[in-house]
Formats: C-alpha cells, sequence, structure tokens
C-alpha cells in the first residue's frame, strides 16, 4: 500500500505525520511512502531526507492525495481535503468527531475509511498509538518553558553572593498526561510545584513526580478514575466551590498557573477566575492549556497571549506540540507508524481493517460510507476498577468513652477471674500441703507477684542489663550449696564446693558484667 | 555468729535490695545505681550464710570464692560486648549445674538422716537438722521439690550449654531434631514422671532412690539438649529468656527443698523475669511461647505471594550522596551488624552524620539480634547516645517522614509481608515500616534469604537499594564521603 503524507493546510502547523525514521519502518511492513514536498520542512526535515530514506516525494498535495491509499495528516481534514477522499482511500488523522459532527458525515459520505488519532481506546495495548497523550506530554513540558520564558525569575531557589532567590512556585490544575509533564519539568526547574486535581486517586502520581497535591476539604463520593476511562468526570457544584476557595487561597502565592484541566468533548471549566487573576502577584503567569476549548483562566484568549493591568502574563496558545514541531512530529509520526503495523498484521503491506479489533474499531469513526462514531464500549476496561479503600471509622467522643469503659470493664473482669482463680488454687494448695510448706509457698506466690510488677517496668533498651543482673542474683543459689558444705559426707561435700565455685562464677561474673554494660549507656 | 533471727533479718534486706536492684532497671540512670543494690543484697545474704547457724568448712567456701571472683572477673572483663548472649547462656548453664548438685546432695543428706536413730537425729544441726525434724509429709513435699530442683536444673545446664554453642557459632545455628522430635521430649518428660511417682511413693524403688534420680536427671539432661538444639538461631532470644526464666525456677525449687525463703524469692524474681522476657519476644514476633519453643514457624496458609521486581544494588558513593542530601535518617541494626563487629564503624557514621546537622536515630525492634535488649548495648558500647535509641513503638509512626533508612544486617524485623501477605510465615508480626520512608538502603552480605529463608519484599521495592557487602567495611566505606 502507498502511505501518503500531505503538507499540513492548517496555517501554523509545524508538524508532519512521517519522519524518515518512521518511513523506514513502515517500508519494513511491506508498505511505500510518499510524502508532499515541503511537508517536514516546518518540523526540520527536508526534502531530501525523505528521499535518503526510501520516500518518494510528491511535488504537489493533488498528486498526492490520488496516488495514496491512505493517508496521514496531523489536523482534521479541511473541506478541500475532503473533497479528495474516495471509496478505498483511508484517512488517518486527529478528527475530534464528537465535536464536529457535520464534518463526519461529509467524510463519511466520501467513501474513504477514516481513523481519529484522537479516539484510539486509552488501554494498555494502545498507548503506543495514543497520540493524544503524546501531544499532551509536549504541551506540558512546553508550557513551562513558554511559562519560565515570560517569567522574570528563576525556578529554583539560590543563595548566592548577591543575595538569596526564593523558588517559584508552580501551580499545576489537572493531573493528566499533560499536568504530569508540566509537574515533571517544573520540579525539575527547581520549582515549589503544587498540583490539583479532582481525582485523589492521582495524588499518589502527583507525589511520585514530585509535586506536592493540594488536598481539598471536601467530603464527597470519591470519583473513579476507571469508570469515566481515565478521564476526571464534571463536578458537582459544591466541590467546585470549595475548589474555587482553595485557589483563591492560592493564587496570591503562586507565580506560574499552568492548567490543563479538559474533559474532552466539553468546554473548559472555569477555574481561575478574574479576581484570582488580580490577586496574584505582578510578573506571575498563567499558561492555559486548555485555552482551544475556552480557557481554564476567565481572562485567557485563545492563540494570544496578553497581559493583565496588574503585570500576570496570561498565555492561550493553543499550538504548543506544533511550537516543538521536531519533537512533537517524530512522537507523533512513531503513534501512526505503530496504527499502520496494527493495520498490517502480516507485515505484507496489506491493510486489514479488521472492525472486531477494539483499538481498530474504535479509532475508525467512518467505515465504508457508514459514520462508526461512537465506537461500542471497549472488551476490555481501561484502567482496573479502584479498589475500595478501607477507611478508620472516626468514633465520636461517647463512642470513645463507651470503648474505653468497656475496655475498662473487660480489664477489670479478667483481673477479677485471675484474682479468683488464683486465690482458690492457692486454698486447694494450702488445704493439702502442711503448714511449713505453705509459709514457703506465700512466700514464693508473693515474689512472683512482686516480679512480675518490676519487670515490667524495665526498660526495653536495658533487656541485655537485665538478663545479666537476674543471672548474678540466680547465684543466690549458692547460700544453698554454703548450707551443705558442712555436711560429713564426702560426696555432698565434694558437690557443695563445686556448687559454690560455679555459682559464685555467676555471681561476681554476672555483676561485673551488668556494670561494665550499664557504664556504657550514655545520654547525648 | 549470727543467730537464725539475725539470718532471716539479713535475707529478708537482701531479697529487698534484689527487688529494688531489678526495679531499678527502668531507665539508664537509675541502673546504674540499681547494679549496686544487687550487689550489696547479694553480699549481705553470702556472709549472712556464712556467719549463721549451719555454716561450716569456711576454708573451703572462701578458697571457692576467691577462685570464683577472679574467673567471673576475667570473664566479665574479656567478653566483648558481642558475645554477650554466649556468656548469658554459659552462666546459665552454672546455675543449672549447681541446682542438680544441690539437689542430689539433699537427696544424700536426706538418705543419711533416715540412716540415723531417732535420738542421734535430734543432736543435728544445720541443713540435717532441718531435714531430721520433718514430718512424712513434708519429706515427700521435700521429694518432689529436690526431683523438680533437679529436673530443672538440668534442662537448664544442657540447654544452656546448647544455646551456648549456636550462639558462640561452636554449633550449627540451624534447628536440628533427632528422628522422633518432639515425641522424644514428650517421651522423656513422662517417664520422668513415672520415676517421680516412683521415687515420691517409694514404689518398687528400695534402695535404688539414687538410680531412680540418676536416670531422672540423665532425661532431663537429654530434654535440654535436644530441646534447644530443635530451635534455629534466630529464636535465641526466646531460648535464652526462657533458661533464665528455668534458673530462677531452679533456685526456687531448691530453696523449697532447703527450706530457705530468700532462695525461693530470688528464683521467684528471677524466674518470672525470664518468663516476662520470653513473653516480650514471642509477641514481637506474633507468635506463641509454645510455637517458638517447639521450633520452626507455625503453619501456613498458602504459598507466599511472589515478589515481582528485581534487587537494584548501589554503591558507597551512591549512599553517601543520599545521606549527604537527607534531613533525616533511621538506622535499624541487627544481628548481622553484631556479627560483623560493624557497630564501631556505624556509630562513626551516626557521629558524622549529626555533626552535619541532621536527624540521626535508631530503630530497635525488640527481637533484633540474638538477645533480649542486645542492640542496645552493643550501640551504647560504641558510645551511641541512648536518647537517640527508639524503640519501634516510639519510631515506627515516624518512618514516613523520613528522607533515608539504613537497615544493617536485619531482614524479618522490616519485612513488609508481615502486613501484606496473610501466606507469609512471619505474617502477623509487628515489623519496623522502614519501606514508608523515601529511600531505603539495605547493608547486606548477598542475595540470600538469610536465616529464616523468607523472601523479603522490601530489596525489591522501588525505594529500595541494596549496598552488598560485609557490614563493618561497607559502612567504613561510607565514611569519607560523608560531611
Amino acid at each position: 500500500m502507498k502511505i501518503g503524507v500531505p503538507r499540513e493546510v492548517a496555517g501554523g502547523e509545524a508538524r508532519v505525520a512521517l519522519t524518515p525514521d518512521s518511513a523506514l519502518q513502515l517500508q519494513k511492513l511491506g508498505h511505500d511512502c510518499l510524502v508532499e514536498s515541503g511537508a517536514g520542512q516546518d518540523a526540520g526535515f527536508g526534502d531530501d531526507a525523505y528521499r535518503a530514506a526510501g520516500v518518494t516525494v510528491v511535488p504537489t498535495a493533488e498528486s498526492l492525495w490520488s496516488t495514496a491509499d491512505v493517508i496521514a495528516k496531523v489536523r482534521p481534514p479541511e473541506d478541500s481535503e475532503v473533497a479528495r477522499l474516495s471509496p478505498g482511500k483511508t484517512l488517518i488523522s486527529f478528527f475530534y468527531p464528537g465535536q464536529r459532527g457535520e464534518a463526519l458525515e461529509a467524510v463519511s459520505a466520501t467513501g474513504a475509511n477514516v481513523m481519529a488519532m484522537d479516539m484510539v481506546p486509552r488501554i494498555s495495548r494502545a498507548q503506543k498509538m495514543d497520540a493524544l497523550s503524546s501531544m499532551a506530554n509536549i504541551a506540558g513540558y512546553r508550557a513551562v518553558i513558554e511559562a519560565g520564558a515570560n517569567f522574570g525569575r528563576f525556578f529554583t531557589g539560590q543563595v548566592t553572593a548577591a543575595g538569596k532567590v526564593p523558588p517559584a512556585k508552580v501551580l499545576v490544575i489537572g493531573a493528566g498526561v499533560a499536568g504530569l509533564a508540566a509537574i515533571g519539568a517544573a520540579t525539575s526547574l527547581g520549582a515549589i510545584t503544587l498540583a490539583f486535581d479532582v481525582r485523589p486517586e492521582v495524588a499518589e502520581q502527583i507525589e511520585s513526580m514530585g509535586a506536592q497535591f493540594v488536598y481539598l476539604d471536601f467530603a464527597e463520593e470519591q470519583q473513579d478514575g476507571a469508570a469515566t476511562g481515565g478521564y476526571a468526570a464534571p463536578s458537582s457544584p459544591e466541590f467546585r466551590a470549595a475548589q474555587l476557595k482553595k485557589f483563591r487561597e492560592l493564587a496570591p502565592d503562586v507565580d506560574i498557573v499552568i492548567s490543563t484541566a479538559l474533559i474532552p468533548g466539553r468546554d473548559a471549566p472555569v477555574l481561575w477566575t478574574k479576581d484570582m487573576v488580580d490577586a496574584m502577584k505582578p510578573g506571575s503567569v498563567i499558561v492555559d492549556l486548555a485555552a482551544e476549548r475556552g480557557g481554564n483562566c476567565e481572562l485567557t484568549v485563545p492563540d494570544e497571549k496578553i497581559v493583565t493591568d496588574n503585570g500576570v502574563t496570561i498565555i492561550g496558545y493553543t499550538d504548543f506540540p506544533s511550537r516543538m514541531a521536531a519533537q512533537s512530529s517524530s512522537l507523533y509520526a512513531s503513534n501512526i507508524r505503530h496504527m499502520l503495523a496494527d493495520l498490517t498484521p502480516g507485515k505484507d503491506g496489506v491493510i486489514v481493517h479488521n472492525m472486531e479489533d477494539d483499538v481498530i474499531r474504535g479509532a475508525t469513526i467512518a467505515f465504508e460510507g457508514q459514520v462508526s462514531f461512537p465506537p461500542p464500549p471497549p472488551k476490555i476496561k481501561a484502567i482496573a476498577a479502584q479498589k475500595p479503600k478501607p477507611k478508620a471509622e472516626e468514633l465520636t467522643p461517647e463512642q470513645k468513652r463507651a470503648q474505653d469503659i468497656a475496655a475498662f470493664k473487660a480489664q477489670t473482669r479478667s483481673q477479677v477471674t485471675t484474682l479468683i482463680a488464683g486465690a482458690v488454687l492457692l486454698m486447694t494448695v494450702g488445704a493439702v500441703a502442711p503448714a511449713s510448706f505453705m509459709a514457703h509457698f506465700t512466700v514464693f506466690v508473693l515474689a512472683c507477684f512482686v516480679g512480675f510488677q518490676v519487670i515490667w517496668n524495665v526498660s526495653h533498651a536495658l533487656h541485655t542489663p537485665l538478663m545479666a543482673v537476674t543471672n548474678a542474683i540466680s547465684g543466690i543459689i549458692v547460700v544453698g550449696a554454703m548450707l551443705q558444705v558442712g555436711s560429713s559426707n564426702s560426696i555432698v561435700l565434694a558437690l557443695a564446693t563445686i556448687s559454690i565455685l560455679i555459682a559464685s562464677i555467676n555471681i561476681v561474673g554476672g555483676f561485673l558484667v551488668t556494670r561494665r554494660m550499664l557504664a556504657m549507656f550514655q545520654r547525648s | 555468729m549470727f543467730d537464725v533471727g539475725v539470718v532471716s533479718a539479713a535475707y529478708i534486706a537482701a531479697a529487698v535490695l534484689f527487688i529494688l536492684s531489678l526495679g531499678g532497671l527502668s531507665n539508664q540512670e537509675s541502673a546504674k545505681r540499681a547494679v549496686w543494690y544487687g550487689i550489696a543484697g547479694m553480699a549481705l545474704a553470702v556472709l549472712a550464710t556464712l556467719f549463721g547457724p549451719g555454716a561450716a568448712n569456711l576454708p573451703i567456701v572462701a578458697g571457692s570464692f576467691a577462685v570464683a571472683a577472679v574467673v567471673g572477673w576475667i570473664v566479665a572483663m574479656r567478653v566483648q560486648m558481642t558475645e554477650m548472649p554466649q556468656l548469658v547462656a554459659a552462666l546459665h548453664s552454672f546455675v543449672g549445674l549447681a541446682a542438680v548438685f544441690i539437689g542430689f546432695n539433699a537427696h544424700f543428706e536426706l538418705e543419711s538422716v533416715h540412716a540415723l536413730d531417732p535420738a542421734a537425729r535430734d543432736a543435728l544441726t544445720g541443713f540435717a537438722g532441718v531435714l531430721a525434724h520433718k514430718t512424712p509429709v513434708e519429706i515427700n513435699i521435700l521429694k518432689v521439690e529436690e526431683f523438680l530442683g533437679i529436673f530443672i536444673g538440668a534442662v537448664t545446664f544442657t540447654g544452656s550449654i546448647v544455646a551456648f554453642g549456636k550462639l558462640a557459632g561452636k554449633l550449627d545455628g540451624k534447628a536440628k531434631k533427632l528422628p522422633g522430635g518432639h515425641l522424644l521430649n514428650a517421651t522423656a518428660a513422662i517417664a520422668s514422671l513415672v520415676l517421680l511417682i516412683m521415687y515420691v511413693g517409694n514404689i518398687g524403688v528400695e534402695g535404688r532412690e539414687l538410680t531412680v534420680l540418676i536416670a531422672m536427671a540423665v532425661l532431663a539432661l537429654f530434654i535440654g539438649f535436644h530441646l534447644v538444639m530443635g530451635i534455629g538461631g534466630a529464636d535465641m532470644p526466646v531460648v535464652v529468656s526462657m533458661l533464665n526464666s528455668y534458673s530462677g525456677w531452679a533456685a526456687a525449687a531448691i530453696g523449697f527443698t532447703l527450706g530457705n525463703d530468700l532462695l525461693i524469692v530470688t528464683g521467684a524474681l528471677v524466674g518470672s523475669s525470664g518468663a516476662i522476657l520470653s513473653y516480650i519476644m514471642c509477641k514481637a514476633m506474633n507468635r506463641s511461647f509454645i510455637s517458638v519453643i517447639l521450633g520452626g514457624f507455625g503453619g501456613t496458609t498458602g504459598p507466599a505471594a511472589e515478589i515481582e521486581g528485581e534487587q537494584v544494588a548501589i554503591d558507597a558513593d551512591g549512599v553517601a550522596a543520599a545521606l549527604n542530601e537527607a534531613d533525616s535518617i533511621i538506622i535499624v541494626p541487627g544481628y548481622g551488624m553484631a556479627v560483623a563487629q560493624a557497630q564501631q564503624a556505624v556509630s562513626e557514621l551516626t557521629r558524622k552524620l549529626r555533626a552535619a546537622g541532621k536527624t540521626v536515630r535508631f530503630a530497635i525492634h525488640p527481637v533484633a539480634g540474638r538477645l533480649p535488649g542486645h542492640m542496645n548495648v552493643l550501640l551504647a558500647e560504641a558510645k551511641v547516645p541512648y536518647d537517640i535509641v527508639l524503640e519501634m513503638d516510639e519510631i515506627n509512626e515516624d518512618f514516613p517522614t523520613t528522607d533515608v533508612v539504613i537497615v544493617i544486617g536485619s531482614n524479618d524485623i522490616v519485612n513488609p509481608a508481615a502486613q501484606d501477605d496473610p501466606n507469609s510465615p512471619i505474617a502477623g508480626m509487628p515489623v519496623l515500616e522502614v519501606w514508608k520512608a523515601k529511600q531505603v538502603f539495605v547493608s547486606k552480605r548477598g542475595q540470600g534469604t538469610g536465616y529464616s529463608g523468607i523472601e523479603n519484599p522490601l530489596f525489591y521495592k522501588d525505594n529500595t537499594r541494596m549496598f552488598y557487602g560485609d557490614a563493618k567495611v561497607a559502612v567504613n566505606s561510607l565514611l569519607g564521603n560523608i560531611g
């Protein structure tokens, strides 16, 4: 099959859907590649570079559209381009079919198959062709760079001979791919980065990138990102109010705001209102990545950079990826190549448009003259459903007191039971044993009791000295041997002497080593 | 010569001093005074006995004391702090052996007293005199006491010797049992009980009482030997405290035999002390005393969870760099530190890090090492201030706010499987939650699983780096790069 890539017609678009590298890979799949002359110029890929990679450079768009079987491009097709489609051709590009119903009708009427790169389902297998993510990643990075270019200070804090420089405070709103990329770029530049997202489960991701998660004091049902394909769901008015309150608090503090809050197919929610902009310090920068859909900031002007009266720069560019055309082209071309690899299972240059495949089905919005959008839900869930986290129940003071009382009662009960059992046992022994024995037995029981009380108070750290000292004390058995040493029986005498000897070693050794150990313990 | 009243008073004073001595161990400062209470109590008891009624053969006693004092002094001054577990075990064996001898002596005395005619009996003084005036019931009780004294003493003796051998590395530390296992121990114990009944009840043993006693002693010696042989090295803290307890009970049993309250009181104090220590150790391992004594780990309910990932090694420069950047550091020492004699190096590292203004603390698990509180003593010896050495309960909550944790020679006590994997052999054991820190460095000799053979998922975690090598060499290699 012939894969053709035209020059983008939209003004200012510098990206291209084919790079010499991706062309080489496509040729390995058995395809021939065509490119319109000058298509890669703005992204830094000249015609010669394509030729060197075995790509046929076609002089005009018209000849390209007519020769190629598969046309891959970046931006959604313009009317002039749609007119060049015909049955049997396949178009792969961004399309946004959800918002462009009429365009979708028009394109399907041509009989061509159309695959929208923005409709690739968000499942693990399809990540390699997830162009939205790769573009968002670039946008997030670029947003920080743009902010830095317009911010008159350092990102990182420094202590220089000329004085101390405080680090910049960056707030990233929305921790999707773009948001996380922005966090990564901002933290690696040394800024203190705060990040907010309506999905509390991303707190971990935010923190892993080195930013602080901004928590709201709001007890709403947890949103589960898994239900919405990993995107945030619209939030309730109460939640929104709590969110704005928090932002209002942060506004005077932060130097740079990068807002990335966008739910596919909806207008961008206004999260940074005019009064927040007014509260910001002069010189602060807002980069609104949602500008294309109206902007998260109330004052954003799409495609423009404005400076407010109080000196806050608001950047509303919508072409961040295009501003890094070389990088975004190579990533996008790579996404396209992966898509074509999936469409060419035999690696023989034959396109098999398998509508049973979740990824291909999801991306295909027009197939053989029919609109095939929206796709049925994918068979595999994008993200495993979040397991509900067991939550420790907060106890009211009354419950706590009731619990304490119950515990106290249980303790009393067990103590009383033990005491009664002990008393019964002692009395049973007393009933059968002679008085002389009972006297000693009483002493024994009392000593056990005292030992029990005393030992529990011994500090953990002193358990080794405790063992050494009890060892020494158990040498008291020497007293027994001393009482026997007076015997006339020579065996008794001998055994008693040995006993005195070894028990005394115990006493002397035990006490000395304890003393040695205890002397070592020093306070700092 | 003191009369009975004075001796009794001295004994009471000694008992009080012993209680004060143990009670004083509640903190490091009062402990330094407490040990003198113990010494004073012992001196008082020995002197009162020496000059009290029933004492004789002063030269022999004095001679034995002199020899013992020299031996004891040499031992106490020479012993390395890493060798404390062995020393404690060895000293236990002495008490056990003494108890056996004194028990046998009581038997001999009893025999000789019985051989005398009633008139001669009345003339007897000292221990023999006490025996002479006993009623038949009292004699029977005496026999039980004597029997118990010998039994417990013998178990303590061989048990302690085996424990000493294992701790000193003279015996293989692995759990070993003869074919038959605990059945052998149980049989021996039952046989001893039968012998006890025969001995006390005088059933068919007329004239052969000594043989019965010796047979029992041999059985008890076997039990002590076999029981401790069957327990592995890492469970030694429990075994040593158990033997500590037994040595106390042996002394108490002998006290009953001799009718000596001081022995009873002291024995009971030591006995309950050891019992409580064993209990604390078992609790720290979430295992019952019985399961520890019976050896091996308790029943598992299924295969342990598979561990994914790999152990990532790091070199000294990497660890040093992380330490230089960290503000708060916790060091978790284990038996491996004692084996490698790394405590001085660790102390030096601590000193340097503290000098650089970092917070350095130590987290001690109750069963770290081979003796309760062993790590504390080693660190104290290396001049680590005791107020930065904390217990598990005191420090476990601080790990999430800690920058760097260095685990030196410990394994099971930092194993997250105890919390995460219900099928792990150590499931439910309280552990130090080191993995919650930002970064964990594990100083370990190699990739093995250590004594218990339990895989440690900590080593595979993303924030864990393995710092292989001998602990002492490893820590020393850090010193040059710190500060």
